[in-house]
């Protein structure tokens, strides 16, 4: 155990917390009960205050990082928690087998994937990171060890899955890979002017295509053009890895923000000229190509530790779904609040998420449409800017995602995520996060 | 000893890594359960070689790290096996078995590497308490180790010999001279073992890591500690080009170059 300071990836706060590595899953029940309360922490990429505990107690299970079995006809792997997204990409991608939902980074623990249920850009064909668990288990505070799945204690499989890390320890999973021809995809970008536009170029991309995103340039004409991204995997025989692409560790490397600037490199003045290079940049690459998964799922993994760019005082990210019904009216007036207010930044990220009901009880997405603003936190004005662009949420019947927040007010939560009731009797009373004390009372 | 894996399908990642020397085909890791050997052997697998062979004094470790081995790297063999590190005959059976003449170590030639990773993980304090903590430190960092690399030099014809020492083993500090002391002991078997093996297609790398993160220092200060899986490829690099010393990171032979030439009475009033 030691005292070591702790921030997430929006690097709003600095806090000391007490470090317990969890060695291995037979210790673990002696562990959290000598140590509780507390909760357990991934890569902290989490945006807020989901995997912070200021004082207390953080679980760290990141060295348990082996797999534990892989079945090569049927594609189910099972691993330890700490194992990250990336080094599976990077084993069964040269099997024939990749992730079927992956998050927009890589560096994330599966743990961490399934706490937040996660989502992908392929939302409306496959679903969250949990519809592809098989199982899971989990140690609780007071020793016990439950395994759950779709099938097997199912009550307790929906609690955890979004579960936010509070139901207990997760030690392993096992999750059923998809079967792909190789590491490739064909990707096409394709430029749009106007939110009807990004509208229906959605739709008929999500017809044909798995993978659909789009970033939305949101500091020009009050934020309508955009770059939409879509792709399909592909076999490329042809080609051989870039270089590092295989690598267990290979994947280290790319430039590094080297130290945190002394204020945000990301402001007024830089970001309409940011946006518009970027923008013209993603215009030169119009049409399609094959590319490597890397660039395709986690063009941010590129470059290590961006978010210090944001400078000491960190950023927030508001990252919402708004039913369809009322979808366009509502990002465009959410896109026009931020206009107004001259805030905002670089990343902006636009896309439809599918009908299918997540399976846990706190997961994220509904049917609608998605949007993902950054916004480097200048105190009290931003924090105004983000309850109003709250109201619209509310208003329109929508949520946001935790795993990106740190300051929502309880009724929006509640409003949100009506199950939270529900998943308050399979919390842990011996696990408690800045979150679960700020939106669950414990 | 016990055949963990051996399934079909190819890798089709062999000579990934070309030009950072040559690459093995067999390898065989002694301590293969620690934290920077287990990544190192992840890479040899990764680069090509095509049978590990796994040495530890915990069998269920043993498993779990051979288990893992066999979902990344399919096509690869896995071997476990469970032996008294320390003991003479123990390691004079165990070389024997693994490089003696007619085994596939003995094959593998030039494509064989050894890798001799383990070591005490005992405070200073603890040590400088009980001459019985101290000798038993000396016993397994310094004089084990230098007796597996002796064992490997009789018996190996071709191939190369990499042993864990470290920057420890550069001076002797107050913070962990016990420690630094058999570091040393493992330094002098290897210059002198190079100097023997001089010209001969046997090769002697002594490795030198840097304080790493590892899930045995998760829990103290992260800063300055480098990241296990950065180190143990600077490790495969140096030891594949058949380097004689590998400091990984680099930037501690700069460092260690500095303190060994600290004065003695400057040297004794530092504290570190
Ligand atoms: C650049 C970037 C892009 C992103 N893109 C997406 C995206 O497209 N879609 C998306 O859904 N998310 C996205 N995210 C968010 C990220 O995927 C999630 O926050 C993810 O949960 C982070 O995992 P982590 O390992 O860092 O866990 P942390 O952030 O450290 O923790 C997350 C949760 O997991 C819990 N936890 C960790 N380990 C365990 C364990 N062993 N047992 C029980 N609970 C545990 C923690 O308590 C916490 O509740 C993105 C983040 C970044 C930085």
């Amino acid at each position: 155990m030691s005292r070591q300071r702790v921030s997430s990836w929006g690097r709003l706060s600095d806090d000391e917390h007490e470090i317990v590595p969890i060695t291995s899953a037979s210790a673990a029940p002696e562990i959290l009960a000598a140590t509780a309360p507390g909760v357990a922490r991934g890569m902290e990429r989490s945006y807020g205050d989901v995997a912070l505990n200021r004082g207390g107690t953080l679980w760290d299970a990141r060295g348990l990082n082996r797999f534990l079995g892989f079945d090569a006809e049927t594609g189910i792997l099972t691993c330890e928690p700490g194992v990250l997204l990336r080094d599976i990409q990077a084993t069964f991608s040269r099997q024939g087998w990749m992730l079927a939902v992956t998050p927009g980074t890589s560096v994330v623990t599966v743990a961490g994937a399934v706490a937040n249920d996660v989502h992908g850009k392929n939302h409306s064909t496959r679903g969250t990171f949990a519809d592809h668990v098989v199982s899971l288990t989990l140690v609780r505070t007071d020793g016990t060890v439950i395994v759950c799945g779709p099938s097997e204690n199912r009550d307790w499989f929906e609690a955890t899955c979004g579960g936010l890390g509070l139901t207990g320890l997760i030690v392993s999973v096992t999750l059923r890979l998809k079967r792909v021809p190789g590491p490739w995809l064909l990707a096409e970008n394709i430029a749009y002017q106007s939110l009807p536009e990004f509208f229906s170029l959605s739709d008929e991309s999500e017809a044909e295509f798995e993978h659909v995103v789009s970033w939305i340039d949101i500091t020009t004409d009050g934020g309508r053009r955009g770059i939409l991204s879509r792709a399909n995997s592909t076999p490329s025989p042809h080609r051989s890895l870039p270089r590092g692409a295989a690598g267990v560790g290979a994947t280290r490397g790319g430039p590094t923000v080297p130290f945190v600037p002394p204020f945000s490199l990301v402001n007024k003045v830089t970001l309409p000229a940011l946006n518009r290079a970027y923008y013209r940049l993603q215009h030169r690459s119009l049409g399609s190509a094959v590319v490597h998964y890397k660039p395709f799922f986690y063009p941010l993994d590129a470059i290590q530790e961006w978010n210090r760019a944001y400078g000491p005082n960190g950023f927030f990210q508001h990252q919402c779904v708004l039913p369809r019904s009322v979808g366009l009216e509502a990002v465009s007036e959410i896109l026009g609040l931020v206009a107004a207010s001259g805030q905002g930044s670089f990343l902006g990220v636009l896309k439809t998420l599918g009908s299918r009901t997540p399976i846990g009880m706190l997961s994220y997405p509904q049917e609608g449409v998605n949007l993902t603003i950054d916004f480097p936190n200048l105190g009290a004005s931003t924090l105004a800017l983000l309850s109003r662009l709250d109201d619209v949420v509310a208003q329109a019947g929508g949520r946001l995602y935790l795993a990106k927040d740190a300051r929502m007010p309880v009724s929006l939560f509640q409003a949100g995520y009506p199950r939270y009731a529900e998943f308050l009797k399979y919390k842990d009373p011996g696990m408690s996060s800045e979150m679960s004390r700020r939106l669950l009372g414990s | 000893m016990s055949a963990a894996v051996s399934k079909g399908s190819s890798s089709g990642s062999a000579g990934a890594r070309g030009n950072s020397g040559a690459w093995p085909t067999d390898v065989v890791v002694v301590g293969a359960t620690s934290a920077i050997a287990e990544q190192c052997t992840r890479l040899w697998l990764e680069g090509g070689a095509s049978t590990a062979l796994l040495i530890g004094r915990s069998a269920s470790k043993l498993d779990a790290i051979a288990t893992d081995l066999g979902v990344r790297f399919p096509a690869a063999t896995v071997t476990t096996l469970v032996a008294d590190l320390v003991s003479p005959s123990s390691i004079s059976t165990v070389v024997a078995g693994f490089a003696g003449p007619g085994t596939p170590g003995a094959a593998a030639g030039a494509g064989l590497t050894v890798l001799v990773a383990h070591g005490s993980m005992t405070e200073q304090e603890e040590s400088q308490a009980s001459l019985a903590a101290a000798a038993s430190v000396l016993e397994v960092t310094g004089v084990s180790p230098s007796l597996w690399i002796e064992a490997c030099a009789d018996t190996m014809s071709a191939g190369t010999i990499a042993v864990l020492g470290s920057p420890a083993g550069d001076r002797g500090r107050r913070k962990n001279y016990i420690y630094g002391a058999a570091k040393a002991l493992i330094e002098a078997m290897t210059e002198g073992l190079q100097h023997r093996l001089a010209g001969s297609p046997l090769r002697v790398v002594l490795v030198k890591p840097g304080p790493t993160a590892t899930p045995m220092t998760a829990s103290m200060p992260q800063k300055g500690l480098a990241d296990v899986s950065a180190v143990a490829g600077e490790i495969v690099a140096g030891v594949n080009a058949g380097r004689a010393v590998v400091y990984a990171p680099l930037k501690w032979m700069l460092i260690m170059g500095v303190v060994r030439n600290i004065p003695s009475p400057v040297f004794n009033k530092l504290n570190f």
